[in-house]
């Protein structure tokens, strides 16, 4: 296909447009994550990002029109790009939706559709300028897939960097005149005169900094835990700080105290000293407690279940895992212990209390006796040579989104039986692990916690599980005892002792009788003993299948601990919704199902609009078009679903979510990229089948040597420092990346030879087959695990190979001469 | 420019001949609205009796309830859905709750007409109005002013003479009306106040509704015995068991 300016391919301007389009799907999630809530912010970016797939059917249809235009074409493709990015986001954070009322009022589900096709323009726009690009310059597929794609990596390790250094609204604004940058290189790239056409698009590209500044302030949903407290008088926002992991926002609250103490017994007398309320993105309230020099003032920390464990031992050494605020770091030196190792993912969390607000706090992380870490916990742990009296777990998450089933979308490799195996080998003989939990009506995370640990001690191969386990409860937590060697007498009488002492009931111990249980915060049914009796009797398996949550162990290969979600409970719960059911229902596999279903029927739309109207855009329903939509469809399938498993298996590798997914993506998306760029060469050598056969072959045999031997890998490495690992990680990703990149663009190249009508209706299958991708890996990896996602994604390549071989001439046809 | 007068004249014309009549069946329409939303209460209750151990609440709750002008206590915006069995917002990040949770929570702190109750979070004063039908007086503090203040001049208003209502902190409950027979706890809270449990005669009972502000989770009664020992009960307000088969 031959257009004006078609000698120029614009590689850097698409690599720069691929870059922002990349990092503003990162920063969405982050906006949408603030001004809402993690599971929403799934769903919305998941089906803005079919603007890819609306682009595919776009171009098909008027794609002859803008090729004669192709240079303007393009250019103001950028710059809606660029406009949209910001404009899109403003207006759709105005837009009243309120997710709560989805199942009560039907509106707001008119409201979310209007987010959708929102945000979908920037996405639309940017694939209108790759598309159009490929077509224009059909020989040159391969170099311009590779600048999308080596962009987007770097995009996507660029925006995880940003994001600690600007404020994700402000970074909006930089994306912006990023885009706008791109405009410009897009000019010099395609040589093109300064026209009035030009200068117009020129003057556009400055709308966004003629916007008033309050436009950019985010907008909270006024029931997330931040604004709530700031319609109190005398609230004020003191401190504010942004990463890639969170949003975080200090208030200070002068003519109302805080008195955060969640699980408190009733029988507590003492009031918490005063507080200052730390939020992420809006919510999770945590405090951090103010110096007090009356130990009087601490003593709530011994009136919940969490002050349990210091109970039953007399800790040496105690270890925290998820330590933030210093709210269990308080409670372990309340009970003096005089070594205590803190681990704190966020380095700001642990940043406030060190810095901004040492004096305030006491500098409690400065304190003799504490060691403060930052570190994924499952990888200090890992790594970890030492042995505590106690291990502690703390509170991470508010009551809220945790009953409302909102972590189920949530990978956690906190809670899984692997996990549970390192802590417990982390024990001294009489240690305990200690784990709090909210207490949920009917009971969930308890429960899945104490099977976890019943499974894990089986695994080690303990005589008896049953004996190593405690488990207690208040109104409003639950804490569950772990102990590495055999729970005895003393123990038992310690924790009847607490309990007694703070109105909490025993709900399991080795040996507890009915009588024992029940007394002080009472259930219709004493379901928790009965549920720990089941679990520790013979018939588990059919305990876990009565059961209405799913309360099944949650492992490395299938980390969703916060799934409760069966089937048969989501439609007596409908069934019951306006008699009390509604809350209920475990909302995070409902939100995944139904992104699924509207992303499959959006898909389906758009991929047959374009055959609909084929005889304007030659679009022949014969068997080679059948042919090229299976193979894109299996292509786009299968590259996620890898990307999607290695980026689970790397953050245990990596042992932190940031890096494992930003070295992850970014390596994956650059050496596909520079795959692409070889393949074009190589199929100069080999023709466009074998070439693909070859990359199809590549790419199993890795897949399946992965699957196999990539736990041993890590184990050999896990103890090293983490640059080492990251470079390990590379050499891993890399080989299989740079063949993963190639089937994609030799076949666009080949079907812009032989049927170029074709080229945009696939570039749009690929877009929405991707979107389709995403979501099915994370339901597969539920249901099966990620190490049979992986499998299905190397069936698919295979597949991929077979259709392409079909194609008429693939596999004859000889290769293209330089 | 006259052109434009005119159109709005005639505008202005139109909305009033249409509305009025609207307005003189609205109040109608709400009555009729309410007493279907009575009866599918009765019906709702009836079917979770198992998991609330009655029948049928109070009759007195049940007459606070078709008394109580719910679509008083809405903005004007959601007057229309004032009688749908479901929480609305009010504004403020706040809710008014379904219905059915109201006639649950009043029904389960056992009011009687000589009693004396605390709300905490007067939200839009439905909780409260509907407490003071069947008691004798209920104190309720506010902490968002603007809620608090609107909620006032409502009871002023609707006549509501056995509320005392006030904006401030609920944490320390209302120490010169203490103590309460009942107390009834709407606003989010990390724990129940020590103080509040003190405010609580021996023999009285404590609401709490634990969830989000759209979704209520279950519902914690808190009873001082007379013995002054505390104890507490959590309560399903649904019928479910958690085992399949199990009834």
């Amino acid at each position: 296909m031959t257009t004006q300016y078609s000698d120029h391919t614009p590689r850097f301007s698409i690599a720069l447009i691929s870059a922002t389009a990349l990092a503003y799907e990162v920063l969405l999630a982050r906006l949408f994550a603030i001004i809402q809530w993690h599971h929403f912010a799934y769903m919305i970016i998941s089906l803005a990002l079919l603007g890819y797939g609306v682009s595919g059917s776009f171009l098909s249809l008027f794609a002859k029109r803008l090729l004669n235009q192709y240079a303007t074409a393009y250019i103001t493709n950028i710059i809606l790009f660029g406009l949209s990015m910001l404009i899109s986001f403003l207006i759709a954070q105005q837009i009243p939706f309120n997710a709560e009322e989805i199942l009560w009022d039907k509106f707001q589900l008119v409201w979310l559709f209007a987010i959708y096709l929102l945000l979908m323009l920037p996405f639309f726009f940017v694939a209108n300028a790759i598309g159009l690009t490929m077509m224009a310059m059909g020989e040159q597929i391969p170099r311009i897939y590779a600048a999308d794609m080596i962009g987007a990596g770097v995009g996507s390790a660029l925006v995880m960097v940003l994001l600690f250094y600007i404020m994700p609204n402000h970074l909006l604004q930089v994306l912006t005149v990023i885009a706008i940058g791109a405009f410009v290189l897009a000019w010099l790239e395609l040589r093109m005169p300064w026209t009035i056409r030009v200068t117009v698009l020129a003057v556009l590209a400055f709308i966004p900094f003629l916007l008033p500044n309050h436009w950019l302030d985010l907008s909270m949903s006024p029931y997330k835990g931040l604004p709530q407290l700031l319609r109190i008088d005398g609230t004020n926002i003191i401190n504010t700080q942004s990463s890639p992991l969170a949003l975080i926002h200090v208030v200070e609250s002068n003519t109302v105290p805080l008195r955060h103490a969640p699980g408190l017994s009733l029988n507590a007398t003492t009031e918490p000293p005063p507080q200052l309320a730390v939020f992420s993105d809006g919510d999770n309230m945590t405090v951090i407690n103010k110096e007090t020099t009356h130990p009087e003032q601490l003593a709530h920390l011994d009136q919940q279940t969490s002050a349990a464990a210091y109970h039953l031992v007399n800790a040496n050494s105690n270890l925290i895992l998820g330590s933030g605020t210093g709210n269990d770091l308080l409670q372990a030196l309340y009970h003096d212990t005089p070594e205590i190792d803190a681990v704190e993912l966020n380095p700001q969390m642990v940043g406030l209390l060190q810095n901004d607000f040492a004096d305030y706090s006491g500098n409690i992380y400065q304190r003799p006796e504490v060691n403060v870490h930052i570190a994924e916990a499952r990888g200090f742990v890992a790594n970890s040579r030492k042995h505590y009296d106690i291990i502690q777990i703390a509170l991470l998450d508010t009551f809220g989104a945790s009953s409302a089933g909102l972590y189920a979308l949530s990978e956690s490799y906190l809670y899984s039986v692997e996990a549970f195996e390192d802590y417990l080998q982390h024990l001294t003989p009489g240690g305990f692990l200690a784990i709090t939990r909210w207490v949920k009506l009917p009971p969930r995370d308890n429960l899945k916690m104490f099977a976890t640990a019943l499974q894990t001690l089986k695994q080690l191969k303990v005589t008896d599980p049953n004996n190593h386990l405690m488990l207690i409860r208040s109104w409003q937590t639950a804490t569950l005892l772990v102990k590495r060697t055999e729970i005895n007498t003393t123990d038992i009488e310690s924790i009847r002792k607490f309990c007694e002492q703070r109105g909490f009931d025993l709900a399991y111990y080795p040996g507890i009788d009915a009588t024992e249980v029940n007394r002080f915060n009472i259930l219709r049914e004493p379901v928790f003993f009965e549920a720990t009796m089941a679990l520790t009797g013979d018939n588990k398996s059919s305990f876990f299948e009565q059961y209405k949550f799913n309360i099944v162990p949650a492992t490395d290969d299938q980390p969703y601990f916060f799934n409760f979600f069966k089937w048969g409970l989501f439609r007596e719960l409908i069934d019951l919704k306006d008699q009390g059911g509604m809350p209920l229902i475990e909302w995070g596999y409902i939100v995944l199902i139904t992104t699924l279903i509207q992303a499959f029927v959006a898909s389906t739309a758009l991929i047959l609009l374009p055959l609909v109207f084929s005889r304007q855009n030659k679009i022949n329903k014969d068997k080679n078009t059948i042919l090229s939509f299976l193979y894109f469809l299996s292509l786009g399938l299968a590259f996620l679903f890898i990307e999607i498993a290695f980026i689970q298996k790397f953050i245990l590798f990596l042992h932190h979510p940031l890096y494992a997914i930003a070295i992850t993506l970014a390596a994956f998306l650059l050496f596909a990229g520079l795959g692409s760029q070889y393949s074009g060469r190589l199929q100069q050598r080999l023709g466009y089948y074998r070439c693909v056969r070859l990359a199809v072959l590549v790419i199993v045999v890795l897949g399946l040597f992965y699957n196999l031997f990539l736990d041993g890998l890590f184990a050999l490495f896990l103890a090293s420092e983490t640059p080492i690992k990251i470079g390990i990680a590379i050499l891993i990703i890399a080989p299989l990346a740079f063949f993963m990149g190639m089937p994609f663009p030799l076949a666009l190249a080949y079907l812009n030879k032989n049927f170029s009508s074709l080229v945009p209706w696939v570039w749009g299958v690929n877009g929405c087959a991707s979107v389709i991708s995403a979501i099915l890996a994370m339901i597969l990896a539920m249901h099966f695990g990620f190490t049979i996602v992986i499998i299905f994604a190397l069936m698919l390549y295979v597949i991929a190979m077979m259709l392409f071989r079909s194609l008429p001439l693939a596999k004859g046809m000889t290769p293209t001469s330089p | 420019m006259n052109v434009q007068i005119v159109k709005y004249v005639i505008s202005g014309l139109i909305v009033l001949f249409t509305a009025y009549p609207a307005l003189l069946c609205a109040e109608d329409k709400y009555t009729k609205a309410r007493h279907a939303l009575i009866k599918e209460i009765i019906a709702d209750v009836q079917a979770t009796s198992l998991y609330l151990d009655k029948e049928a609440l109070d009759p007195r709750v049940m007459n606070a309830m078709a008394k109580t002008l719910r679509h008083e206590f809405v903005p004007f915006m959601q007057k229309p859905y004032a009688y749908q069995n479901r929480p609305l917002p009010i504004g403020h990040g706040q809710t008014i709750s379904q219905p059915y949770i109201v006639a649950i929570m009043t029904d389960l702190i056992k009011p009687k007409p000589d009693h004396r109750v605390l709300e905490i979070g007067t939200g839009s004063g439905y909780q409260a109005a509907i407490l003071s039908e069947v008691v004798k007086e209920v104190y309720t503090i506010e902490i968002v002013s603007a809620l608090g203040k609107q909620a006032k001049k409502r009871f002023k208003e609707l006549r509501y003479r056995n509320i005392q209502s006030r904006i401030g902190d609920g944490y320390y409950g209302w120490e010169e009306a203490a103590p309460f027979d009942g107390i009834v706890v709407t606003a989010a809270a990390s724990h129940v106040p020590p103080p509040l449990i003190k405010q609580l005669k021996p023999g009285g009972l404590m609401i709490i509704p634990v969830g989000s502000p759209f979704l209520v989770q279950h519902l914690v009664i808190v009873e001082k015995h007379a013995d002054g020992k505390v104890t507490s009960k959590q309560i399903l307000p649904v019928r479910f068991v958690p085992l399949t088969g199990g009834h």
